[in-house]
């Protein structure tokens, strides 16, 4: 067997083919990583090495430059993901129904508003630990629910959410089955606007995204706006300030209209 | 001989089948996000059916057709029966069972995340396992082709081996190789959190890997075309094969550098680095090479036949070619839709013109173009030159094969012209909807809707290419004789050890994917912070 290997390493196929083959190689990448990275205009590098580094994806601070740009405002610091805030126990349910007694006044005594505030029966439960999280480190203002969180603790407001979302969604009062409109089911491809549908229920649904079917229409319609003017920024990438941006006032009143009118 | 015509004929009615049902949704797409129809309320549906349409298309048929003339190829080049039938057998049912998997929860809408996968978005892991089996049964038939070459040669000890046995083998260790990037995308990336195991990946590394795939595909689907360029359509033209070695070096060379170009697929992401880009662009370009060699010998081959007929001059042995002969007109017409293609390839492949059309329908119309066209027309040829030989029956309907064929190549014409077209306008791809209302887009409803008749008369040729092979089934009962594959005008007596096995070029093959990928997906794997949140489509509650 050795013979053999000896026998086709010394053939003149084996030596042309790898010579060809590590030629280009070794031209394509002197090319790639030491001549073009040099070409590119508006480059900084200190040396060959530097523009190496660079052309072979490695992440470089240049001095004086941050890598990362912070935000001046405060940012939510909560990871969403399809994992979190899975399966509640019954004792956590529990203690959120005790801790829920301080928000009958505005949503209700069994998470159903009337008073134009969400209704959270039945909401994803990420959703409502995320918006106490952000109420509680100030990545959402509010006047009235910032004091209301100030004393919860992270167990706290995994209960209550673990409560609310155990409770039903109840909405006899709403009459559903409406066409969506346009900005729902399609949204607005030539402004970049994907379908809230696409998120929010009536077509898909993403983690992260609430549930927005049977609420009121004044909340939805003060958030799209708050979202355009900039006034509401807890949306971490920007997905809602971008949609609302670019909505008009009689998309956002569409929209607001069919969610709230769903059952 | 052909002992195994059963197993070929269950593989060809399986693809085909695929091929009818793939081919009927992709007009619908076509038409419902065409300025012929209203905007469909669900974009949900389309992408429902992109992906089946493209899973099917991509993953299911070619691997099927691959596979099936992979064995028709092994018993009739080799002259003996095919080892591991059961086997063979075997992983026909794995693809079966693996496309079957993998379709149900598309069609149920779980998993509109498209053939690409494109994570983050995560769909049902049943879709996903489903790819995986369909992987997994035709990694069976790489095995299988390479234990028969093995026990050919240690019975014909220096003897070359067929060319088409030769040729198959390189295509199926192409295929080996580069299907294993996204096996390992789907194992370790996207499989553990769709099954609930992980809720963050690393789309970035998950691209990479996609990547390693995704090109090589390409001419894993092109080798069976390369094939019957070679093998079928001198013989049946009534020529030689220009030259035997020339074919071993084209086949050969898409062995090496068919693989480490995938990241040309990654100009617009910015996980990897300029340099790598740049690497693999130079080795797509070279990719050139093995077709251009190709053409030479296919054309030179072609002017041997026109010249035993009697064509005289500098053209006339055009005039006199056998263009009622369906596999001259199928040669013919795939040549054309290659070089349209191959120059649209070019743009696709330099760094920087990528850039005027990245993500646009030029794209799509670009892969349907190639596969679709060139590609799919040779299998139709193929399929129609050995049909008689799996049934046992005449293949008798001439004219419809013409018709058929003709049909397909003026359906593809005209369905990725305008194709290509909006995309230079900027189109952007893989969206459902399109206002065609407005105006900055108003000006591409004619050649979207010129796109769909395309589509119409592409679905008519993938009928009538049914109706001859159901009509095949059926026909009067002949001894088709043994079959014959192209003759070389010198017959190769000896060949260099490197032409008759393939121990340097998968050395090469391999090392060339460790320099062009290695340290990307190293460096990937190496830096904290890249997993992002998987988003989990499921279906609206």
């Amino acid at each position: 067997m050795s013979t053999k290997w000896i026998a086709a390493v010394r053939d003149r196929w084996f030596a042309v083919s790898v010579s060809i083959t590590a030629g280009l190689a070794i031209a394509g990448a002197v090319v790639g990583f030491a001549w073009l990275p040099f070409e590119q205009p508006g480059q900084q590098f200190h040396g060959v090495w530097d523009a190496i580094c660079s052309a072979a994806g490695l992440i470089r601070i240049l001095p004086g430059h941050e890598q990362v740009i912070q935000a001046d405002y405060p940012i939510t610091q909560f990871e969403v993901t399809s994992r979190v805030l899975r399966r509640a126990s019954a004792d956590s349910i529990g203690r959120g129904a005790t801790l829920a007694l301080r928000c009958t006044m505005c949503h209700g005594a069994r998470g159903l508003s009337q008073a134009n505030t969400p209704n959270l029966a039945g909401q994803y439960p990420v959703t409502i630990y995320k918006e106490l999280l952000d109420f509680k480190t100030g990545a959402r203002a509010s006047a009235v629910m910032a004091p209301l969180v100030a004393d919860l603790n992270d167990t706290d407001m995994r209960d209550l959410a673990a409560y609310y979302a155990y409770l039903p969604r109840e909405s006899a009062d709403h009459v559903g089955g409406n066409e969506p409109p346009r900005i729902v089911s399609n949204g607005a491809p030539m402004r970049s606007i994907a379908p809230c549908g696409a998120c929010h229920g009536e077509l898909a649904s993403k983690v992260g995204a609430a549930w927005l079917e049977g609420q009121p229409v004044v909340y939805l319609r003060a958030q799209l706006a708050a979202f355009a003017s900039g006034v509401r920024r807890n949306d971490i990438n920007e997905q809602m300030r971008n949609v609302a941006r670019g909505m008009t006032p009689e998309e956002i009143d569409a929209a607001s209209r069919f969610y709230a009118g769903q059952p | 001989m052909l002992n195994s015509r059963r197993l070929i004929l269950a593989h060809f009615w399986f693809a085909f089948a695929g091929f009818g049902a793939a081919l009927l949704l992709g007009e619908w797409q076509m038409f419902i996000r065409s300025p012929l129809h209203a905007w469909i309320g669900d974009p949900e549906l389309y992408y429902r059916s992109v992906t089946a349409h493209g899973t099917t298309m991509a993953y299911v048929m070619p691997t099927l057709v691959a596979m099936g003339f992979g064995y028709f190829v092994t018993e009739a080049s080799l002259k003996r029966p095919l080892i591991g039938l059961h086997w063979a057998w075997a992983g026909l049912a794995l693809v079966f069972v693996g496309t079957i998997t993998a379709i149900v929860p598309v069609a149920l809408g779980l998993d509109t995340v498209l053939y690409t996968f494109y994570p983050p978005m995560i769909g049902n892991p049943f879709y996903y396992i489903g790819v995986v089996l369909v992987v997994v049964g035709s990694w069976i038939w790489v095995a299988l082709m390479s234990v028969n070459l093995y026990h050919w040669k240690r019975q014909n000890p220096g003897a070359p081996v067929p060319f088409p046995m030769f040729a198959t083998v390189a295509g199926s260790y192409l295929w080996g190789w580069t299907a294993v990037g996204a096996a390992l995308e789907l194992l370790f990336q996207i499989i553990p959190v769709a099954l609930g195991l992980s809720s963050t990946i690393d789309a970035g590394l998950a691209r990479v890997f996609f990547s390693w795939t995704l090109h090589a595909i390409v001419y894993f689907w092109l080798i069976p075309t390369y094939i019957a360029y070679y093998t079928i359509v001198p013989r049946a033209i009534g020529g030689r094969l220009f030259s035997d070695q020339m074919g071993r070096i084209s086949f050969i060379l898409f062995l090496v550098v068919a693989m480490p170009i995938g990241v040309h697929h990654l100009f617009a992401d910015p996980e990897v680095g300029s340099g790598f880009k740049f690497l693999h662009s130079v080795f797509t370009a070279l990719v050139t090479l093995p077709t251009l060699l190709t053409v030479f010998t296919i054309c030179a081959s072609v002017e041997i036949a026109g010249r035993l007929r009697g064509g005289k001059g500098v053209l006339g042995w055009l005039v006199v070619l056998p263009w009622r002969n369906p596999v001259m007109l199928g040669a013919a017409f795939s040549f054309i839709m290659l070089g349209f293609g191959g120059a649209g390839g070019l743009i696709n492949m330099s760094y920087q013109l990528d850039s005027t059309i990245h993500n646009t329908q030029w794209i799509t119309g670009h892969f349907h173009l190639i596969f679709g066209g060139a590609i799919v027309i040779m299998y139709f040829v193929i399929a129609y030159d050995v049909w008689p030989h799996l049934t046992g029956r005449a293949l008798e309907c001439v004219r419809l094969m013409r018709v058929q064929l003709w049909t397909w190549f003026v359906g593809m014409i005209v369905l990725t012209f305008p194709w290509h077209y909006v995309g230079v306008l900027g189109m952007p791809r893989r969206m459902a909807f399109y206002d065609y209302s407005d105006p900055v887009i108003a000006e591409q409803a004619a050649s979207v809707a010129m796109s769909v008749i395309g589509g119409a008369i592409l679905v008519v040729s993938g009928a009538l290419f049914l109706l001859v092979l159901a009509r095949g089934q059926a026909g009067v009962r002949v001894e088709p004789g043994a079959y014959r594959f192209s003759v070389a005008a010198h017959p190769p007596r000896s060949l260099p050890a490197a032409l008759n096995g393939f121990g340097l070029w998968l050395g090469l093959m391999i090392g060339l994917t460790i320099v062009n990928y290695g340290f990307p997906i190293v460096h990937l794997l190496a830096t904290p912070g890249t997993a992002v949140p998987a988003v989990m489509n499921r279906a609206a509650p």
